[in-house]
């Protein structure tokens, strides 16, 4: 009816609540991408010659390669000349031993984030690898995971600590010239975190890292590193927000993981990142690699994220199938709203035999948002007995968005199964009037109609991550209706 | 209770209801029967505030309150309940969650304490037992997968857990086979209560069979031609509603029609 559009464009209106910007004196580079500039990040970073090297090698493949243009996104060029490299806090010069020496303004940044990090830890059991900038600042029940032999520190620190343990499977999943943005990654990586479950260890909490894009036109480049040897278990989660900005910052993540046999990685993510003015001025570029290996048979990857922020959003969490009986799971809720635009999905890729995989995506537009699902399934040829299923389900909210899906299967070997099942549904008037008429208001209609939407999503999260991305959704519709 | 005057309203610009004039007391059951496209379901409709149906002339008392100015939530919370024709599926939404939402909005709207979870539970069970409903259907998304049965059935317990002052039944007979038909009549009689009002709206005469209605009205080309009582339906099942093109309304039996012709 003729009221829709307006009544429900007001209610995705929702100003970015983490907009605000500690005022920490950054060491800062200044902007510029050379041979130089990694030598100087390398240098700052006390690395070993090795590591120097890798970063060479990818830095010169990348001067090689093309920015990839294949994606559903209208991006505005990018001066890799004008970001700087390396940020970090001013104490890094002087590293927190423990929570108490952090710089209290730091804790109070993450206290706004809701992000109380003693209290959540301690009452939640969760060991939080804070990442502010590009160095991490505090990491917590160390002690505890040592115990259980876990290893979970910075990037940096298993560099220093874990040498060989980083130097055997750092880029052994995604390879140094697998895409351009990962090239850069792989040139230009400040920091991120590493974890190692020894054999047979069930990790005894979730692991969690909260990162923060602070300071301004730094571009921010994590690498996790995520090994899970033998019969181990472990839970990650990531979460982020960011400060609200003008100018687009680009994001260029790298993760890896590796599950060799009998082994399970469960990696969540709830991403909040700011998304861009009403108008589409300002936003992440938010273009990661995240990709796990299931090396060994019996193993297990499952990928959760819930996306709501970025200007821009180009992510595809994946699984290689390795193993035989290996099982890789995708699940996703990606929003996009105003001027956001995302191409998200998964690659599952079957190579062992009796592998199975399975990929539930949930797209929400609404506003001028566009949404695109890209995913692929591959079975080659000795993936005897491979299984895939898929559901891609969009829902639009409003008549100005888009959702777009872009599957692609290849199948080259006849024993296979692979099903995909996709939906596009509008929030309907019918179902907000309904709601409506039996007395329940029209942002509440909203948040219902899409919580019931992504449910398949949320319950494959964590408790407490399952709430916030509840949370996280609810705020980013508010005033979309009204 | 409810005071229709002159009532015309445009559905995407087009007029489909002409000047319709109701009165409908607390405690009466009022059955509404038309031919199809003469406005039945954009009657209730317009009662409830479904965007994109423009009221251009006439006035809408509820319990003294023009209801035409209140937005369509706070007509809910003000006790008007539509069963729908085609009762919405929201897929992931829990039914009884849903409900409880309903409830608790409209009882914070009056000024009430919210239920817990607990007492919530409690009701719903009572009300399940009255309507000798099962309690598979708590269970479930809202209408999702529902047959039509169920979802009728369901649009009666919500119903009966809401407790409306005003319930407008827009074709809740259709799609129905007989047995489904009757547990939902049963369920209609036994919310009839002296402070409660009814809208019946319907194709057919056979639902009237179960629910008896105070008063038949007749609805065509956007006005009420006629009322009369509950004999009413059983003419106009027999001879349709041709007749009322062919100058038909004059030939009511005059005894028990109350003709309400408008000029």
């Amino acid at each position: 009816m003729s009221g829709e559009s307006s009544t429900i464009d007001g209610l995705v209106e929702q100003k970015y609540q983490h907009g605000f910007v500690t005022d920490i004196e950054s060491d800062t580079l200044p902007p510029g991408l050379s041979e130089d500039v990694i030598r100087a990040i390398s240098k700052r970073k006390d690395e070993p010659e090795w590591l120097l090297e890798w970063r060479l090698k990818a830095y010169a493949s990348w001067l090689e390669m093309e920015q990839p243009d294949w994606a559903h996104l209208k991006i505005d060029p990018i001066d890799f000349q004008a970001i700087s490299y390396f940020s970090a806090p001013k104490s890094d010069k002087d590293r927190p031993q423990s929570l108490d020496d952090v710089d209290p303004k730091l804790l109070e940044t993450y206290d706004k984030l809701g992000v109380p990090l003693h209290e959540r830890a301690r009452l939640a059991g969760v060991a939080v690898d804070a990442v502010f900038d590009s160095v991490s600042v505090g990491t917590t029940f160390k002690a505890e995971l040592q115990k259980a032999g876990v290893i979970f520190c910075s990037f940096s620190e298993a560099v220093k600590d874990h040498p060989e343990l980083v130097q055997k499977y750092l880029g052994s999943v995604v390879p140094q010239r697998d895409n351009y943005f990962a090239a850069l990654n792989c040139a230009v990586f400040t920091d991120g975190s590493f974890v190692f479950i020894p054999k047979g260890v069930r990790c005894p909490m979730e692991l969690s890292t909260y990162f923060r894009i602070n300071a301004a036109e730094t571009g921010q480049f994590e690498r996790t590193l995520i090994v899970a040897e033998e019969g181990s278990h472990v839970s990650y989660l990531e979460g982020c927000t960011a400060p609200m900005r003008d100018e687009n910052q680009l994001h260029a993540a790298v993760v890896e993981l590796i599950a060799l046999d009998d082994a399970n990685i469960k990696y969540s993510t709830v991403q909040n990142w700011y998304p861009g003015d009403e108008n589409g001025v300002g936003g992440i570029y938010n273009f990661v690699t995240k990709r796990g290996d299931c090396r060994g048979p019996r193993s297990r990857i499952s990928w959760t994220q819930v996306e709501t922020g970025s200007a821009i959003t180009w992510k595809y969490p994946s699984c290689i199938l390795r193993g035989d009986d290996s099982v890789g799971e995708f699940y996703s809720v990606a929003l996009t709203s105003n001027y956001q635009q995302a191409d998200t999905g998964t690659k599952m890729i079957h190579i062992g035999r009796n592998t199975r995989s399975k990929i539930i995506s949930k797209g929400i537009s609404a506003m001028q948002g566009q949404n695109a699902y890209r995913g692929l399934v591959r079975v080659t040829p000795r993936a005897e007995n491979a299984r895939n299923y898929t559901q891609c389900d969009s829902m639009l909210i409003g008549k100005k968005c888009g959702a777009h899906t872009f599957p692609y299967i290849e199948v080259r070997n006849p024993t296979a199964k692979v099903e995909h099942e996709a939906t596009t549904s509008r929030i309907g008037e019918d179902q907000l009037f309904y709601c409506l008429q039996r007395g329940i208001s029209e942002e509440d209609a909203v948040s219902m109609i899409v919580d019931g939407f992504c449910k398949q999503v949320f319950k494959e999260l964590p408790m407490e991550f399952a709430v916030e991305a509840k949370a996280l959704l609810e705020v980013s519709l508010e005033g979309a209706v009204g | 209770m409810l005071k229709i005057t002159n009532l015309h309203a445009n559905v995407a610009g087009k007029p489909i209801l002409k000047g319709l004039n109701l009165d409908l007391k607390a405690g009466e059951i009022h059955a509404i029967m038309g031919p199809n496209g003469a406005g039945k379901s954009t009657l209730g409709n317009v009662l409830a505030g479904r965007e994109g149906y423009e009221v251009t002339a006439g006035e809408v008392l509820f319990n003294g309150k023009n209801l035409l100015e209140m937005e369509p939530e706070e007509r809910a919370c003000e006790g008007v309940f539509l069963a729908f024709q085609y009762p919405v599926e929201i897929p992931g939404v829990n039914n009884t969650y849903f409900l409880r939402a309903a409830l608790n909005a409209q009882r914070k709207y009056r000024g009430e304490a919210e239920l817990d979870s607990a007492g919530f539970l409690r009701l719903v069970r009572e009300k399940l037992e009255i309507l000798h409903i099962g309690d598979g259907l708590l269970h479930r998304a809202v209408n999702e997968g529902f047959s039509g049965g169920e979802k009728k059935r369901n649009e009666i317990f919500q119903m009966a857990v809401l407790e409306p002052t005003l319930a407008i039944l827009d074709e809740t007979d259709s799609g129905l086979d007989i047995d489904a038909l009757k547990t939902v009549a049963e369920g209609v009689n036994r919310l009839r209560s002296e402070d409660r009002g009814m809208i019946v709206v319907t194709h057919y005469q056979r639902l009237l069979e179960y629910i008896v209605p105070d008063k038949v009205h007749v609805l065509a080309d956007g006005q009420l031609v006629a009322t009369g009582g509950a004999d009413l339906a059983l003419k106009l099942e027999e001879q349709g509603y041709a007749w009322l093109d062919d100058g038909g309304i004059a030939s009511l039996d005059s005894n028990n029609a109350e003709q309400t012709l408008s000029p």
